[in-house]
């Protein structure tokens, strides 16, 4: 019994983190209908800015400004830069384009800073609480992984609902040539929507790197561990990257818990095979069909 | 312009199947020619290079993959970033079968690895049917990155971790002055060939076309009688046998069976090689294999020239994979066997342009 | 003044519009005919920088148009209803105004102008928290001019406003446009298959047919030509 509380609040914790990861992804597709397989690759580069910034200022907190500065900064360049040209073409050269992205990351990344596994610092305490003689298995690091990621979502739900701004890019995702002929600069919302989700990925490296520890390759299975999530909640919806996360983070800690921690990724592919077949479109179908 | 009546059509039928046999013939002849060649190119080469012989051996396995890959994704449309993981299967089954029985003909465990590579791949195939583009490319990146871990998993078969070895091939006794790398290499160019010859000649048939019907046009191809699913499978479970093949010959040719020698990086190398020798291509997967293979130890080299730092030399390669890539999906979606033929299509018709006109030029 | 020289439009190989010239005068309704296939929507999408020419100019105020892209031509005053009044079926009806005023960046002005629109047309007030696909046609279509009043725009360029509309829905809106073109001081370039109920109330009228100008008279005349009513509408 107590075995399975544990499970599950350590998967509520990772689950907000693939929550994360599922918003960058969802967030580029409701944008420019690309999956981004780089999201992860981007989330990892943008860990090791932090690791830089923090060895160099020996404070985590500026670290972690500069990895959410330098997603924006990645996204905006890379949707601008490179995956504008492929955005209306057929979907399998957005999809090795951006796997190219991925080598390129994946490789640049050790030349600058190495191939070796480096630990990354947690803000806060990542042993279990205690309240008077009682541990809660829970750590203050946790507490705030789940309250930053729920701010993050909550934040980003306000900008899509009530401000202009969130209208505008909403617009520019669903229906771009009718938003041009009302003055809405769709191109500029496309870049900075990729530059948006790329701060969710920058958050879910950040969060998950004192436990995944760090090393190039780091995020190749939690960007699986986001897709499905992204798939399982639609890939149009945001609610439902959420939904998703938790629910991958829940199942995942189960058959790692119970199954040996070797069948986590396995278990998510049949996870993922499972949902394609049964409800490809999602838990949370967004309303209608994409306008051209 | 249409048959006039049975005969007619009869006629023409048969010369269809006409067509087909010396196509055949064709292949096989070259095929035997090239392994004949081949073959002794190698013997002569390894006085000299021997680590070159050994190389390739590595562009045979790489071009059988690249070869199935290309066409499910470039004939049939279906990416899949999984075939490392099938390539593992392969492997897998002879480390397996040689575990306790380490004399078996290489012949049966290579058959019998392709064998347990299709069947496993019936199974992803039609998981795959029905996924298109993106989806399809996640769920089989979902396979490049949990399949390893069964591996690990289920340790006392597979041998976790470190994997399971795999006896190195020996020259039969009659042979015994032939080197162990030059024999790796015979023993690799011969499947090669095969697959190579089989798969030309499948893409010429019914079902060639078939594949790149349904990448034209899916319901059109369903409207045509074409039937969708089922020739998907087809495709999925030949790719993956050649994978299966190409993970045996990698086995062979490493002499191990492990996870970590079928890392994401092994499924996106093949699709580098598809990608860049020219999508849909057979001797573009050729290319790609030998670009694959090669590149990485040329760079390795340039060290005695150009002295890069350590970081920078390893990763190289692949840091340009990427761009390439990038840059072929900007600017040459056909890589060099496309470039190659629209050179060559350049050529003729500048030649046909420069011919004076036979008679007065009446058009 | 909006002055349209030579413009020439093709697609693919064919040509859509062939050297088509016109002006459209600061205030008042010119109405653009032509059969199907005249190139009429053509011209409305080239002036609003949907569809690159081959050949031509497009200005307005002395301002050359050509290569703006449309967002940039929204900011110089133009608005363009396009077919259908292309309105964004999931947002709700205060969204589609809403989005039509963003790019001016004046939230004050922005409550004046969704009062004076929901004062216009109240049929939208009443909805103006529903889906515009609870919209009926015609409803949409007065959304639709709704919005490009909301972009304060001083030439609205309308094609085929009436397309799929009842009679009397058609005459409603032909009616508000004439009005708002009268009160507002605003011109209007409408594009329309239905010429009578254009011509109704148009100042001006210019005749396409096969991408060329066939005739450009003031409306009154034309409506009296009877040769070439039946020659190029048909009716």
């Amino acid at each position: 019994m107590n075995y399975f509380f544990v499970l599950t609040l350590t998967g509520v914790a990772a689950g907000m983190i693939y929550a994360a990861l599922a918003m960058a992804l969802v967030l580029v597709w409701r944008a420019t209908r690309v999956v981004n397989f780089a999201q992860g690759a981007m989330a990892m580069t943008t860990t090791y800015i932090a690791l830089a910034v923090i060895q160099l200022t020996g404070n985590y907190w500026f670290g972690f400004i500069a990895a959410l500065a330098a997603g924006l900064v990645l996204g905006a360049v890379a949707e601008r830069g490179i995956v504008r040209w492929v955005e209306n073409g057929p979907p399998l050269n957005a999809v090795i384009l951006t796997l190219g992205l991925l080598l390129i990351l994946e490789a640049v990344v050790p030349m600058i800073w190495g191939a070796q596994i480096r630990s990354f610092p947690a803000p806060f305490s990542i042993s279990a609480v205690q309240v008077g003689a009682a541990f809660i298995p829970v750590s203050p690091f946790n507490l705030f992984t789940v309250g930053v990621v729920l701010l993050v979502m909550v934040a980003l739900l306000v900008l899509f609902r009530f401000t202009g701004l969130g209208l505008s890019m909403r617009a520019a995702a669903f229906a771009p040539e009718i938003a041009r002929l009302l003055g809405v600069r769709v191109g500029r919302l496309l870049t900075f929507g990729w530059g948006l989700a790329t701060m969710a990925g920058a958050l879910a490296g950040l969060l998950v790197a004192p436990s995944l520890l760090l090393y190039p390759n780091n995020m190749d299975a939690i960007l699986v561990y986001g897709f499905t999530a992204a798939v399982l909640g639609g890939l149009d919806s945001p609610i439902g990257a959420l939904v998703g996360g938790l629910a991958m983070g829940l199942a995942l800690s189960f058959i790692g818990g119970y199954l040996g921690p070797d069948l986590e990724t396995a278990g998510a592919l049949a996870i993922l095979i499972a949902i394609l077949m049964v409800r490809p479109q999602g838990l949370f179908v967004h309303a209608a069909e994409r306008r051209v | 312009m249409q048959p006039r009546g049975a005969c007619e059509r009869g006629r023409a039928s048969l010369s269809r199947v006409g067509a087909v046999r010396p196509a055949l013939l064709r292949h096989s002849l070259l095929g035997v020619g090239l392994l004949l060649v081949g073959a002794a190119a190698v013997w002569a080469i390894d006085p000299y290079d021997p680590f070159l012989v050994y190389q390739l051996s590595s562009v045979c396995y790489f071009a059988i993959g690249a070869a199935g890959l290309t066409v499910l994704t470039g004939l049939n449309g279906q990416l899949s970033l999984g075939h490392g993981a099938l390539m593992g299967v392969g492997a897998y089954t002879t480390a397996v079968l040689l575990k306790d029985h380490t004399d078996l003909n290489p012949a049966l465990v290579m058959g019998a690895a392709t064998a347990v590579t299709a069947v496993a791949s019936i199974i992803v195939g039609a998981a795959a049917a029905r996924l298109r583009g993106p989806y399809l490319a996640g769920a089989t990146l979902g396979l490049a990155v949990g399949l390893p871990g069964v591996a690990v998993r289920f340790s006392n078969i597979f041998g976790g971790d470190a994997g399971t070895s795999i006896p190195a091939l020996v020259p039969p006794d009659p042979l015994s002055s032939v080197t162990p790398e030059v024999w790796l290499t015979w023993i690799c160019l011969v499947p090669t060939v095969i697959t190579f010859v089989l798969l030309a000649n499948l893409v010429r048939t019914r079902y060639g076309r078939d594949f790149r019907a349904i990448r034209e046009d899916e319901v059109a191809s369903a409207l045509y009688g074409i039937r969708v699913a089922r020739t998907q499978v087809l495709a999925f479970v030949l790719s993956g046998a050649c994978a299966g093949l190409a993970g045996s010959l990698l086995g062979y040719t490493s002499n191990l069976a492990a996870p970590g020698s079928f890392p994401l990086t092994l499924s996106l190398l093949l699709l580098a090689a598809v990608v860049i020798g020219g999508l849909g291509t057979l001797p573009g997967a050729v290319w790609g294999a030998l670009i694959v293979v090669f590149f990485p130890s040329w760079i390795t080299s340039l060290n005695d020239t150009v002295h890069l730092p350590s970081a920078v030399r390893d990763q190289l390669p692949l840091a340009l994979f990427g761009a390439v890539f990038v840059v072929a999906m900007l600017a040459f979606p056909h890589g060099i066997q496309g470039g190659l033929v629209r050179l060559w299509q350049l050529r003729a018709s500048r030649r046909k342009a420069g011919t004076p006109e036979p008679e007065g030029g009446a058009t | 003044m909006l002055e349209v020289d030579g413009l020439s439009v093709s697609y693919g190989g064919v040509t859509a519009l062939d050297g088509v010239s016109l002006r459209i005068p600061d205030d008042g309704i010119t109405a653009v005919l032509g059969p199907n296939g005249a190139g009429k929507s053509t011209l409305i999408r080239a002036i609003a920088g949907l569809v690159r020419p081959r050949a031509g100019t497009v200005s307005y105020g002395g301002r050359l148009l050509n290569g703006m892209s449309p967002e940039a031509i929204v900011r110089i005053g133009i608005s363009m209803v396009p077919e259908g009044g292309g309105i964004i079926r999931e947002f709700t009806v205060d969204e589609n105004l809403r989005l039509a005023h963003l790019w001016r960046r004046d939230r004050a002005d922005l409550r004046k102008a969704l009062d004076e629109v929901m004062a216009l047309f109240p049929l939208l007030a009443a909805r103006r928290h529903l889906p515009a696909n609870s919209l009926s046609g015609g409803e949409r279509q007065m959304l639709a001019v709704g919005r490009a009043l909301m972009s304060r725009a001083q030439l609205l360029l309308l094609d085929e406003p009436s397309l799929g509309l009842a009679p009397k829905v058609i005459s409603l809106i032909m009616r508000t446009i004439h009005e708002l073109s009268a009160r507002r001081g605003l011109s209007v370039l409408l594009v329309e298959q239905n010429a009578r109920s254009a011509l109704s109330i148009a100042n001006e009228a210019v005749l396409l047919s096969s991408g060329r100008t066939v005739a450009s008279r003031r409306a009154g005349e034309l409506a009296h030509e009877e040769e070439l009513w039946h020659a190029y509408l048909g009716y």
